[in-house]
């Protein structure tokens, strides 16, 4: 560089700036400048608060359609068990239509003694009642022979129209074409409601009941594809938890860099991505079609899920054992432990918080998937009986909580939205829960090193 | 012996394995430990394992093989009219049924083990015996599944007592090898050491198992369907059209179309808003809101896409009727029902805004604090800086992260189930009904097709497509990711 | 505890250029600068010495408000540039760092173009409107760095292609492109292997002709070799400020003595 050349080019820019101006008054340029400053950080307001309404409008969707759902309304019915009625009944082929005659008896005198004048006969008059009524009484009959000659209390269920008109979801209108129930029907129903003889209560059945057929949402419960669930996220932990850790530690700890090594990271990377439907095609085709497993069981769900669940599990055990210094490794094998040694008695140990919480967090999206289960048949079953018994569980068809609810959702009557709503909610209750347990288990645990 | 009682004896003579091995080890070091090479314990580990490996082994051996070689001997049984009159699968779950219900009789005692095996249909009326005990049969039990199922049951419980023999004859060959094997010398450390490493490496694998599996069950498949159907005509085919009858259109371009479309405005919606939440959360926001929005907009990915497919059925396609509908606000009259291209990629949107933010905020976390300072020291201001300096310097990672997030959109299977439609059309409208790829693969595999039919088998050439488009986006997306990773370490 | 006076005039000094009074900077609950008073003279290069963890970067980095960006950081006292207080609520820390430009310890520049690089802070400013002019200022501002020979056939090649020592005369490159009045320098040759410091620190002191410079550096021969005036800083105090030669020769405070001949530090 020359001297030259360095006087003349300080002379051409800088000089013709230098007349400096004052630093308290912003130029124009400054001005405008900040203004697009500005701007930018409203756009950035703004997406936050995008991504928060619609987190907002998703929870209210959840909350204002499926909070109904757990209640039910019910009718409180006093029934005289006749040891004659029930023995006639008993002997008919329709059995049923016997006790729906013995209910309806027993309506019409509850409305008669509330003072609720009808001219309804006493056939159409139990549309108001769940056509699952006459079931459930001679369930109860049968099981409980010693009550013959007695007057039992039954808390009976009303029809879904009546319920959904209570909730507010049916109204009269609507009723226009329906063949069901007539606003001669609603009439009744306000006029029991003004006599305190027909009451919303707590569903219980719903969380611990099992489904219906289509034409019974009231009675329709998630119970028993939750007992389905839980038996495939048993599944799922009994065998991705050591695989996972296995598979990890062997990456981790004594893979040697090669290319074969290269191969499995690669494509636990890419597993990770492959879309659950693809999983459900790998369930079908190589645990139904070719091993011969049972359709629709929550052992098979069990095995898909887990083979989807694996590469998150090892994703983050990985990252836990990366985790730990290695100066734990060096003080043990310093001490002539084996490498081995090392690894099972000092690593592993306090890497298992981590391991833990990506396991939970693993658990809780293979709780949530429904895709690989559409499948494997875990639809369009109706999960109408608890299994029976340990093996049963495992082996016998049953639904999921993620599969019982997108059953709901395809279902023709509206009533059972309702119920994959209420579903849904038990599901994130379920899935926060287990988010919960994770984030407090990190915070109980968390090290620094 | 059942199947429980001889994996119990196999894991006691383990443990007897144990105590001997490590007995013997004690006794050969004069009962000093430190003449040992390795721990006691170790001996007896030694032992057990050289009980457990090979008998487990061959007892999952055996539960894999012999069903498949009964299968086949006895569906050789069968007379190929009863096979034509249903399908072999129909037949021989009816057969095990009736096996499994004769076993069940004469465990109950309600028939002997004689009558079981030699009973005919017509000296029996083997439905309401079976019916008797609880194992109801569909229809009457005839002499030719009544036989087959004697059969089957004669080669399960040949095969039942030949496998218990063979694992136990395997575990005790163990136990005898393991115990003389030892003694004070015996490294017995590292063989065990090693037969954990053999299962650690195993564990491994599974992973490469599984796309094997994947590749595998899909490869056959795709082959079998398109021999029944042509390529070119499933590759380049304008209409989607199956009818279970046969003669269908099997066209995946309009399928594929949809779920471009889809993902599209997915992406419409999940990009610039992720994007902007991630750079204003990890540039601008006080600490505060960044710990009370982060995780509140996580909350979104954790939900499951069951949820999101009921919000676009129920929630955002009703909605968006009202607006765009034939009586909707706008009297626009473009959209005829709940269910279409634009209600799914919207809620597919939402789904992806915490993928797309949470992604990028990594990516633009990794970015240097020096280059900020830098370009702070200039006197630029600061969305300047990000966006003159940050995000070009983040760029690949950004890409990254959308063709992440694309794979997610094509892959994704409820919310278009629920959201987007039933029926194919190749149609500019957002707000026309379709369907995409993961959607028919749903409904071909769930309805009543014949499982060998061209119908049910497109599913796989279908899952294949998805399969190989996806792979495609995510090992691009992961090099570029991985590159850009690289560069900043 | 400190018994300095509160401000050190030195008889070299020309025009005051930047003068702090009483200033404290506190990162949270920790009071890193402690009542600082100092002058720092025009077109002279100032350096700024003390054991690490002294407060020298620090109170660098109040000179153009960078410890604006850090959200725990607070200042009190006043800056003056040229007789204006540059934490008046009025200022634009934007327009004030275009008159006060800064150079970081390690190079950092952009992953674009050399020439982008340059051109940068021009754009950003609004300082040209054409690209003949923008060309010369970047050929202008290369040449002042004592780059250019080395760059000019591959403007369009990135920046982070360099080696360390060009890279750090481009980001010098870089500042200068704004032409500010103040460059600030936070140990700029502490990346650096000797043969580039050297070239650095030749560069330094060519520009003190045009620019007023201020230097942080931990190595003493550094602020001896291109410095006419040092401070020294000690735990967040100001312990002593004069000409260069007197401060490492003759020093007046006793923790400047043992710093200097290798008590601690």
């Amino acid at each position: 560089m020359t001297d030259a050349t360095l006087s003349s080019a300080a002379s051409a820019a800088p000089v013709t700036e230098r007349k400096s101006k004052s630093l308290l008054e912003a130029d124009s340029h400054t001005r405008r400048r900040n203004a697009a400053e500005t701007r930018f950080r409203f756009y950035g307001i703004g997406a936050v608060l995008i991504g928060l309404f619609f987190l907002v409008a998703l929870l209210w969707a959840i909350l204002s359609n499926g909070l109904s759902a757990f209640t039910q309304t019910s009718i409180p019915i006093d029934l005289p068990l006749d040891k004659a009625a029930i023995e006639s009944a008993e002997k008919s082929i329709v059995k049923t239509s016997k006790y729906n005659a013995m209910i309806g008896a027993a309506l019409e005198k509850k409305l008669a003694d509330a003072h609720i004048e009808t001219s309804m006969s006493e056939k159409d008059l139990m549309k108001i009642l769940s056509s699952g009524a006459a079931s459930t009484v001679r369930d109860f009959v049968l099981a409980n022979p010693d009550k013959y000659g007695t007057t039992v209390p039954f808390q009976l269920l009303a029809s879904s129209r009546v319920d959904g008109y209570l909730k507010g979801r049916v109204t009269r209108a609507a009723l226009a074409n329906d063949k069901n129930l007539d606003a001669a029907h609603l009439d009744i129903v306000d006029a029991m409601m003004k006599a305190g003889i027909i009451a919303k209560t707590f569903n219980w059945n719903f969380v611990f009941g099992a489904d219906a057929s289509d034409s019974r949402p009231e009675q329709a419960g998630i119970g028993v594809s939750m007992l389905g669930s839980l038996y495939m996220m048993l599944v799922v932990l009994v065998l991705s938890l050591p695989i996972g850790v296995a598979a990890s530690i062997y990456l981790e700890e004594f893979a040697p860099k090669n290319r074969w090594t290269d191969i499995i990271e690669v494509n636990i990377a890419n597993l990770a991505a492959v879309p659950s439907i693809v999983f459900g095609i790998l369930g079908l085709a190589a645990f139904i079609q070719f091993a011969h497993l049972p359709q629709s069981a929550p052992i098979v769900g069990g095995l898909v899920l887990t083979l989807m669940t694996l590469p998150t599990i090892i994703i983050s055990t990985r990252a836990a054992l990366k985790a730990v210094p290695p100066s734990i490794r060096s003080a043990a094998l310093g001490i002539g432990a084996s490498k081995m040694q090392s690894v099972f008695h000092h690593v592993l140990p306090l890497a298992m918080p981590g391991i833990l919480t990506g396991t939970i967090i693993g658990l809780a999206q293979a709780l949530g998937e429904t895709a690989p289960l559409l499948l494997i048949g875990m639809v369009g079953f109706i999960a109408s009986n608890y299994p029976d018994g340990v093996a049963d569980g495992f082996f016998s068809p049953n639904s999921a909580m993620p599969a019982q609810i997108y059953e709901w959702a395809k279902r023709a009557d509206p009533a059972f939205y309702e119920r994959a709503w209420g579903g849904i909610i038990i599901l994130l209750v379920v899935l926060m829960s287990m988010n919960i347990l994770a984030i407090l288990l990190r915070r109980k645990f968390e090290r620094r090193w | 012996m059942p199947l429980s009682l001889l994996f119990a004896s196999c894991l006691l003579i383990a443990a007897l394995a144990f105590l001997l091995g490590r007995g013997k080890a004690f006794q050969s070091a004069g009962g000093d430990i430190r003449k040992l090479h390795s721990l006691p314990g170790y001996y007896g580990w030694n032992a057990a394992l050289t009980v457990l490996l090979p008998s487990l082994l061959a007892l999952l051996l055996w539960l894999a093989i012999q069903p498949a070689i009964i299968h086949s001997s006895v569906s050789h049984m069968i007379a190929p009219q009863t096979i034509e009159a249903s399908s072999l699968d129909l037949v021989m779950s009816d057969v095990r049924r009736v096996a499994e219900g004769l076993d069940k009789a004469v465990e109950a005692g309600a028939m002997t083990a004689d009558e079981a095996a030699n009973a005919t249909a017509t000296g029996m009326n083997v439905r309401e015996r079976l019916g008797s005990i609880g194992v109801a049969l569909g229809s009457d039990v005839n002499e030719e599944t009544l036989a087959a199922a004697q059969s089957y049951r004669e080669m399960s419980s040949t095969g039942n007592l030949l496998r218990t023999a063979a694992v136990l004859v395997l575990a005790l060959a163990g136990l005898a090898f393991g115990v003389t094997r030892t003694n004070k010398d015996f490294r017995a450390r590292n063989t065990v050491e090693r037969v954990i490493l053999g299962l650690l490496i195993a564990a491994a694998s599974i992973a490469i198992l599984t796309t094997v599996g994947i590749v595998f069950s899909l490869i056959f498949n795709t082959i079998e369907f398109f021999k029944l159907y042509p390529a070119a005509d499933f590759f380049f085919g304008l209409t989607w059209s199956p009818s279970f009858g046969g003669g269908s259109d099997l066209g995946i371009l309009p399928l594929i179309w949809a779920t471009l479309y889809i993902s599209l405005i997915a992406l419409a919606v999940s990009v610039p808003v992720g994007l902007f939440a991630a750079i204003y959360l990890s540039e601008y926001a006080a600490p505060l809101v960044r710990s009370v929005a982060k995780p509140l907009l996580e909350v979104l990915a954790g939900i499951p896409t069951i949820v999101y497919g009921l919000f676009a059925l129920l929630t955002v396609g009703p909605l968006l009727v009202d607006v765009f509908g034939d009586n909707g606000v706008l009297h626009l009259g473009w959209m005829q029902g709940g269910t279409a291209v634009m209600t799914a990629g919207l809620v597919m949107g939402i789904m992806l805004i915490p993928f797309v933010s949470s992604l990028s905020d990594d990516i633009i976390n990794a970015v240097p604090q020096a280059m900020r300072d830098g370009s702070l020291g200039l006197g630029a201001t600061h969305s300047e800086t990000v966006k003159q300096v940050i995000l070009p310097a983040a760029l690949p990672g950004i890409v990254g992260a959308i063709l992440l997030a694309a794979s997610r959109a094509i892959g994704e299977t409820m919310i278009v189930v629920l959201g987007a439609g039933a029926a194919a059309r190749l149609s500019l409208n957002p707000f026309d009904a379709m369907t995409t790829v993961t959607a028919k693969i749903v409904s071909q595999l769930t309805g009543d097709a014949d499982f060998a039919s061209p119908e049910a088998l497109v599913a796989f050439a279908l899952g294949m497509t998805l399969f190989v488009m996806t792979l495609g986006l995510n090992v691009i997306a992961l090099y570029i990711v991985r590159k850009y990773r690289e560069q900043y370490e | 505890m400190t018994q300095m006076p509160g401000t050190i005039k030195a008889a070299a000094m020309t025009d005051t250029k930047i003068s702090a009074r009483n200033v404290q900077v506190y990162y949270g609950d920790t009071h890193a600068i402690k009542d600082v008073n100092i002058e720092i003279g025009a077109r002279a290069v100032t350096a700024f010495i003390g054991p690490s963890g002294c407060g020298k970067s620090t109170f660098l980095r109040c000179l153009n408000r960078m410890n604006d960006t850090i959200d725990i950081c607070r200042v009190e006292g006043s800056i003056d540039l040229d007789g204006e207080d540059i934490y008046d609520s009025r200022v634009d820390p934007v327009q004030l760092r275009a008159k006060v430009g800064m150079v970081f310890q390690k190079p950092n520049p952009f992953p674009k173009s050399i020439y982008d690089n340059i051109a940068y802070g021009p754009r950003i400013h609004g300082l040209v409107r054409k690209k003949a002019d923008l060309d010369e200022i970047v050929a202008s501002s290369l040449q002042k760095a004592g780059l250019w020979n080395e760059v000019k056939d591959r403007l369009d090649g990135p920046g982070t292609g360099l080696s360390g020592g060009q890279q750090q005369r481009l980001c010098i490159a870089r500042a200068i492109a704004v032409s500010p009045e103040v460059i600030l320098m936070d140990e700029p040759c502490s990346a650096l292997d000797p043969i580039a410091t050297a070239k650095v620190e030749e560069l330094i002191d060519e520009l003190r002709e045009n620019f007023t410079i201020v230097i942080v550096t931990h190595s003493m021969q550094q602020a001896a070799r291109v410095s006419q005036r040092t401070a020294f800083f000690h735990m967040g105090n100001l312990v002593e400020i004069g000409d260069t030669q007197d401060i490492f020769t003759n020093p007046v405070d006793k923790r400047t003595q043992d710093y200097i001949t290798g008590r601690f530090g």
